[in-house]
């Protein structure tokens, strides 16, 4: 008899919950009619997404989190994995909600009744008469959270392997089913797909080398001093790339604008800020576990290239979705100031926290400006929107004075705490080419503001009716502002996390 | 058991290689497939000299992600191709850079 592990169910709640609702929808997916399915799928993902925060926020309330000493464990629930989780269910809520919406376009999703059909084929046209509707997309978003939440808890090398393909596996598919501009999407899925498998197949063999000279897939492992130099370093260079492939930083965000632009919006939203969170979290577990390698040069010259290139590249868009994709590499240069403290990850999650709502609140709003061909991103198509429309301007307004990191919205707290992260540990010249940055990214987070505000309008529409969206956009713009105006419990809550070598 | 490594390496290498150079998205496809596979080869020799299963375990677990990605790299070739009639992946490019 093998003697089953003895595993505390309670304190992993949070990931059978996403799992159960996840594998609950394939079977919806197989039994359930299809005129009640798009329901159905809904409810079951909104009350999962609920159910899972709910559950992270009892663990977390519950103490006792964390290392449980049992050798070979694969998942720790820590500090840092809990809030994570909270952070992830939070933006899935609103993810789940984004997808849902279908009064955006005459009645319909963003996403295409039939992927298999060809674009402007018959058959596509008898898909849209018939209203078929792909449901699979709710089961598809709550493996891809499962991934995440996976990811950001992994202590184990292998297991970090495989929340990573969960997480990114149905996210190249959903990149991939946009209702308008399918070539685009099609495109935006297979560069994804390339890419990342290309970017996983680099963190597999950092993962290979790191078992070659530890013997062993844990994460804490790879602290341990050993004779083989060479090894390391070439362990924790591999797998940062596949890990900075991930979160976008330069030189490998090339894939970042053409998926976030390809991609139905919707999906862009909820992986801009999901992926984002997960993928720094699993970033800090695997570097600040590799105390013996000399990782945080790198990581300073990754970070300022990322944030003057990503910042330079948004100046020079005029499309609004294409802006925002570029400005999410710039995030990630800023993100990655605060890694270099190299222990200490509050600084880095409450980041993550304010960019991923802003960014979901960005890009609802997105989805909202509309004209007859679908999303109007051109910047210069958004003229004199926050005079017709106050409240998406308003939001909108928030959301760019938070990337522009002024005060008073989340954003600020955020530059300020990863920046002074970066200049405890002695990254001084990092943090003022950080704050350079800033005052040149804010140009074009302002000009937006001012073409909203201060040009002639264009006629372009915004999409009415469109409740559940732009209650997401005033949400994330609430939020937003108390992040910035009371950061106090959220910031006392990040300090909370350790070292997060599990 | 360098040799081994050197190999694994070696393989790895040609497929990174080809990911880069070739423009058929389904051999670039399979070059990716080629960097797991040269990933499995090491995993199995560091077990070998470890003298322990994580390792081989690693392989299988490889094997089934590698299976897993396959799939949905397929669908969306096939996706493209019927929307297209090509998978080169010069072609696709509706998007700026």
């Amino acid at each position: 008899m093998i003697p089953a592990p003895e595993l505390d169910y309670a304190l992993l709640s949070p990931l059978l919950i996403v799992a159960a609702a996840a594998l609950l929808g394939v079977l919806v997916e197989a039994f359930c009619p299809r005129g009640p399915r798009f329901v159905v799928q809904t409810a079951l993902a909104t009350a999962a997404t609920v159910a899972a925060l709910v559950a992270s926020i009892v663990v977390y309330a519950g103490g006792d989190l964390g290392l449980t000493d049992e050798p070979g464990r694969t998942v720790v629930a820590d500090e840092a994995a809990v809030i994570t989780w909270m952070m992830l269910a939070i933006f899935a809520i609103l993810g789940v909600a984004l997808f849902a919406d279908r009064r955006l376009d005459g009645g319909l999703s963003a996403f295409t009744g039939r992927a298999a059909d060809r674009p402007g084929s018959d058959a596509e046209a008898e898909a849209l008469r018939l209203r078929v509707e792909h449901t699979e997309i709710f089961p598809l978003a709550m493996f891809a959270l499962l991934g995440m939440m996976l990811f950001a808890a992994s202590a184990d090398l292998l297991t970090m392997f495989v929340a990573l393909e969960v997480l990114s596996l149905p996210l190249y598919l959903l990149c991939g089913i946009a209702r308008r501009r399918r070539l685009l999407s099609q495109e935006a899925a297979l560069k994804y797909f390339v890419l990342g498998a290309f970017s996983s197949a680099f963190f597999l063999y950092g993962i290979a080398l790191a078992y070659g000279y530890s013997g062993s897939f844990a994460i804490g492992a790879l602290g341990e001093l050993h004779d083989d130099t060479e090894l390391r370093v070439a362990a924790v260079a591999l797998m940062a790339v596949g890990l900075l492939f991930k979160v976008g930083a330069v030189p490998f965000h090339t894939w970042t604008p053409d998926v976030y632009v390809g991609a139905p919006t919707p999906v862009t939203a909820f992986m801009a800020a999901g992926t984002k969170a997960a993928a720094f979290v699993a970033l800090m577990r695997v570097l600040f576990a590799s105390t013996e390698t000399d990782w945080q040069p790198m990581i300073a010259v990754v970070a300022v290239v990322t944030m003057v290139v990503g910042s330079l590249l948004a100046i020079a868009q005029t499309d609004v979705k294409r802006m925002l994709a570029y400005s999410s590499v710039a995030h990630a240069g800023f993100l990655l100031t605060g890694v270099l403290g190299g222990s200490d990850a509050a600084s880095v999650l409450f980041y993550l926290a304010t960019y991923g709502l802003a960014s979901i609140g960005a890009f609802a709003v997105v989805m909202l400006v509309r004209d007859a061909g679908g999303e109007a991103t051109a910047s210069a198509r958004w003229a004199g929107l926050g005079r017709e429309n106050p409240v998406l301007g308003v939001s909108f307004a928030i959301f760019m004075l938070s990337f522009a990191g002024i005060p008073l919205t989340g954003g600020f707290v955020g530059k300020l705490s990863v920046f002074i992260e970066a200049g405890g540990a002695g990254y001084g010249p990092v943090v003022v080419v950080g704050v350079l940055v800033s005052a040149v990214a804010a140009f074009f987070y302002v000009r937006m503001i001012t073409v909203m505000f201060f040009a002639e309008p264009d006629g372009v529409a915004v999409a009415s009716g469109a409740v559940v969206t732009t209650a997401v956009v005033v949400l994330a713009a609430v939020g937003t502002v108390i992040l910035g105006i009371a950061p106090g419990p959220v910031l006392e809550l990040v300090q909370q996390t350790g070292s997060l070598i599990p | 058991m360098s040799d081994l490594l050197t190999l694994s390496m070696i393989l790895f290498t040609i497929g990174a290689v080809g990911v880069l150079v070739r423009r058929n998205a389904l051999i670039v496809f399979m070059c990716v497939e080629l960097m797991l596979n040269a990933t499995n080869l090491a995993f199995v020799a560091f077990a070998r000299e470890h003298g322990n299963l994580d390792g081989q375990l690693a392989a299988f677990l490889v094997m089934v992600v590698a299976a897993a990605e396959v799939v949905v790299g397929l669908a969306i070739i096939i996706a493209i191709h019927r929307s297209r009639g090509s998978v080169s992946v010069d072609e696709v490019r509706q998007v700026r850079g």
